[in-house]
């Protein structure tokens, strides 16, 4: 939902970033406001997955140039774990496995490290166990997740069902959901899909990385933008992906190949 | 910035326990001699058995030669450059711990081990060792009451002479190797444990072991024996201030248990590991072995290695008694230049017997750390089992991992299970705990104890708690 009167919270101007000696993302602008949902598309390595692990502060990472602005202040001096204790949240396109960590003390650990930065008090393992099972359901998970190493053997579809649970107990202000939908069968991604819409709120947004028109056809986008050499080429409301599932990125290499030659 | 840490960073931690306590000690004079042996036993009093039997350990000692088949790398050792004895000066051992030297007693004290009546810990009796002998033994009296022995070695000597003859070298003899021949030529004190019959010990027994002087070697020797039907749980720490130059430690460690008698020894060892550029440390050369005597009996190591510049140590079980069961569990950390060599041997001489060995080795820095075992079958035992788990875990890019397991079976029908695994601490698991509000530090710590988790599950209550902080401590450090 689009308010000029909602809070910005994320302003990234001109952010540039390489990894080893390969630059990607080429100066990328975008703005994010309470209550905003954003789609961000754009062919396989185009840098979509780059733009948020910048975010999130992964270390493979530099920051060569430009600024990110969360919630007023400067989001790139920040720890990767502050950044998640503030509310930022990265569900991955590829969540790896943790062997010996079990899930659900992973969860209770990370919940609590969140809720103490919101001044909550920290859940001991009784209370958390009730909100862990309140909020799987959300997401229609089977509690024998729980007792797991933190994704270890889970399916592709059960991994993005633990993001999407985690997203559930973290509360975020900006959740960056990459792919979330790819790997989910067709029930999987309507209650995925269902949790995200439950989640969101006029106080916070989403940016939704994906490929597909069927996710942006269960949540709403208000904003659809275009990845092309790690820029936003395009940005528009929710008729540019259904222009893009029509024609295709090749117009967007065209404007590409105009803009790398100035 | 988080790119600027790096795991490297967290597991070199200073060392907390590497003060030195000011104390008068009397001292042998540097190097080793017949003669040394002799005044050694000398000022212990010790009757001609004892006497005779380091005599005999120092004549093959002579002989013998520095074994050289595990991966170690060290600068030689002069055996002529070191003290074999040294004591705190004070005249008698003490009847009660208000007479004990308070220097003393505040050593232990600041190393988290109180002594005094008031402040001691209240399931756990305590034998401390400083240097080569031992200063104070708590709960004796309570113990005595149940009939369980515990007290010094030397001690035991005087006190019950006939029971170390009959036990002392029959599960380690004094030529069974370089450093157990030194040991049984010079050991200057240790612990004795006599559970008897039928008796379940009380408490934790408990011996700490300083080493404080930094030119003297510390050869201590602990003897315990569970008779038919006992049981006792046993748990050794040891520290040591930091020297820049290294000292030898070569403990020699005998249990024995009789029928249906169980023995569960632990260690927890942390002594000085040298700087981050390998100057200083204890070498670490140890004689561990338990004689599973009677039927139906059961010994089991744990140990958690987090110290000493270098680990020779293979905490071994001789399974003779039919259906008797040897376990080892181990955490081996190294870090920086430090260097681990340690593993166990099962011997299966009784028909089905069983052993299970879980090994886990963490690797950090330039370190090497190898697990070597043996898993051996005789003939007579029929039936036996074996199960052996040795897990890697690589800390950054430039530590080694080697896993050396030897199987040799003279029963066709024995089962034998060998699982190995390796794994490295990614940078992409720890961003994705980090992701979720975990910080870095703590997230390295999730990683690592859930490795261990098996083994530390083994540690008596008290002390599983104490491992995980010391681990802890080690992966700690000042992130950025
Ligand atoms: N750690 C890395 N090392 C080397 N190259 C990398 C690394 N991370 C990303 N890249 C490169 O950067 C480019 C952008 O990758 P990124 O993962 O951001 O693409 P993407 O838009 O998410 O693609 P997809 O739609 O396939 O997920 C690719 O060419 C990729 O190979
Ligand atoms: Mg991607």
């Amino acid at each position: 939902m689009i308010r000029p009167d909602a809070d910005t919270l994320l302003e990234i101007v001109d952010l540039q970033a390489r990894v080893e000696d390969k630059p990607i993302l080429k100066g990328v602008n975008l703005t994010i406001k309470a209550g905003e949902i954003h789609a961000v598309m754009g062919r396989n390595g185009s840098g979509k997955s780059t733009l948020s692990k910048v975010l999130a502060g992964h270390p493979a990472y530099t920051v060569t140039g430009g600024s990110v602005l969360y919630r007023g202040a400067n989001l790139l001096d920040l720890e990767p774990e502050q950044r998640a204790r503030l509310g930022l949240f990265l569900g991955f396109q590829y969540p790896v496995e943790i062997p010996g960590v079990s899930n659900l003390e992973f969860l209770r650990v990370s919940t609590n490290a969140r809720r103490g930065e919101k001044g909550e008090e920290e859940l001991d393992t009784f209370a958390f166990e009730d909100l862990v099972r309140e909020r799987l359901q959300v997401v229609q998970m089977d509690p024998a997740f729980l007792e797991r190493s933190v994704n270890e053997g889970f399916s592709g579809g059960e991994k993005k069902r633990n993001e999407i649970l985690q997203m559930a107990l973290l509360d975020p202000l900006v959740a960056i959901l990459d792919e979330t939908d790819s790997g989910l069968d067709i029930d999987a991604l309507r209650i995925v899909a269902g949790g995200v819409n439950h989640l969101a709120s006029p106080d916070n947004a989403t940016l939704l990385i994906t490929h597909y028109q069927r996710l942006l056809d269960v949540i709403t986008p208000d904003y659809v933008h275009v990845m092309a050499g790690g820029r936003i080429l395009r940005t528009g409301g929710k008729e540019l992906a259904l222009e893009l599932e029509d024609r295709g990125y090749d117009w967007v290499d065209q404007e590409l190949a105009v803009l790398e030659v100035a | 910035m988080s790119s600027s840490t790096s795991v490297g960073d967290l597991v070199s931690q200073p060392y907390k326990y590497g003060f030195v306590t000011d104390i008068e000690t009397d001292k042998i004079d540097k190097g080793l001699s017949e003669d040394v042996v002799r005044l050694i036993s000398s000022k212990k009093d010790e009757p001609q058995f004892l006497l005779d039997f380091r005599l005999r350990a120092y004549k093959q000692w002579l002989r013998m030669e520095e074994p050289d088949w595990a991966t170690l790398g060290h600068p030689a050792i002069d055996y002529q450059e070191m003290i074999y004895y040294a004591a705190p000066r004070q005249q008698e051992k003490k009847a009660s711990l208000d007479e004990v030297d308070p220097k003393l007693l505040e050593t232990f004290e600041k190393l988290g081990i109180p002594l005094s009546e008031q402040k001691r810990l209240s399931n756990v009796a305590v034998d401390a060792v400083f240097d080569s002998v031992s200063i104070a033994t708590t709960y004796r009296e309570k113990l005595a009451e149940h009939g369980v022995i515990f007290c010094s070695i030397s001690e035991a000597v005087k006190d019950h002479p006939d029971l170390i003859e009959r036990y002392l070298g029959t599960v380690v003899p004094s030529n069974d190797n370089f450093f157990a021949a030194l040991n049984s030529a010079v050991f200057s004190d240790g612990s004795f444990v006599f559970i008897p019959k039928g008796v379940a010990c009380p408490m934790e027994l408990s011996t700490y072991f300083r080493i404080n002087s930094g030119d003297t070697g510390q050869f201590e020797r602990t003897l315990i024996v569970a008779e038919e039907g006992a049981s006792v749980s046993y748990l050794e720490g040891c520290t040591a201030p930091m020297f820049d130059t290294n000292q030898l430690h070569a403990a020699v460690v005998e249990l024995v248990t009789l029928d249906d008698a169980s023995i569960k020894y632990s260690t927890v060892q942390n002594w000085y590991a040298g700087d981050e550029n390998g100057v200083g440390g204890i070498y670490n050369f140890v004689t561990k072995r338990g004689h599973c005597r009677g039927d139906r009996s059961h010994i089991s190591w744990t140990q958690v290695e987090t110290g000493s510049a270098i680990t020779w140590k293979y905490p071994s079980c001789v399974l003779q008694g039919a259906d008797s069961v040897g376990e080892f569990y181990s955490v081996a950390l190294t870090n920086n230049l430090q260097q681990a060599d340690t593993g166990t041997k099962m011997v299966h001489v009784g028909p089905r017997t069983r052993s299970t060995i879980v090994s886990k080795g963490i690797s950090a820095g330039r370190s090497s750390n190898s697990y070597r075992g043996l898993v051996q079958i005789g003939p007579k035992a029929t039936g036996a089992r074996n199960y052996s788990q040795c897990d890697s875990m690589l800390i950054g890019d430039q530590a080694a991992a080697n896993t050396y397991p030897y199987i040799r079976s003279q029963q066709p029908e024995a089962s034998v299970e060998h699982e190995a695994s390796t794994c490295r601490i990614s940078a992409d698991q720890l961003f994705y705990l980090q992701s979720r509000g975990i910080g870095f530090e703590e997230a390295v710590s999730m990683m690592v104890s859930g490795f261990c988790r098996d083994v530390f599950n083994q540690l008596p209550m008290e002390f599983a708690a104490e491992a995980d902080k010391l681990l802890a401590l080690k992966l700690e450090g000042s992130v950025g």
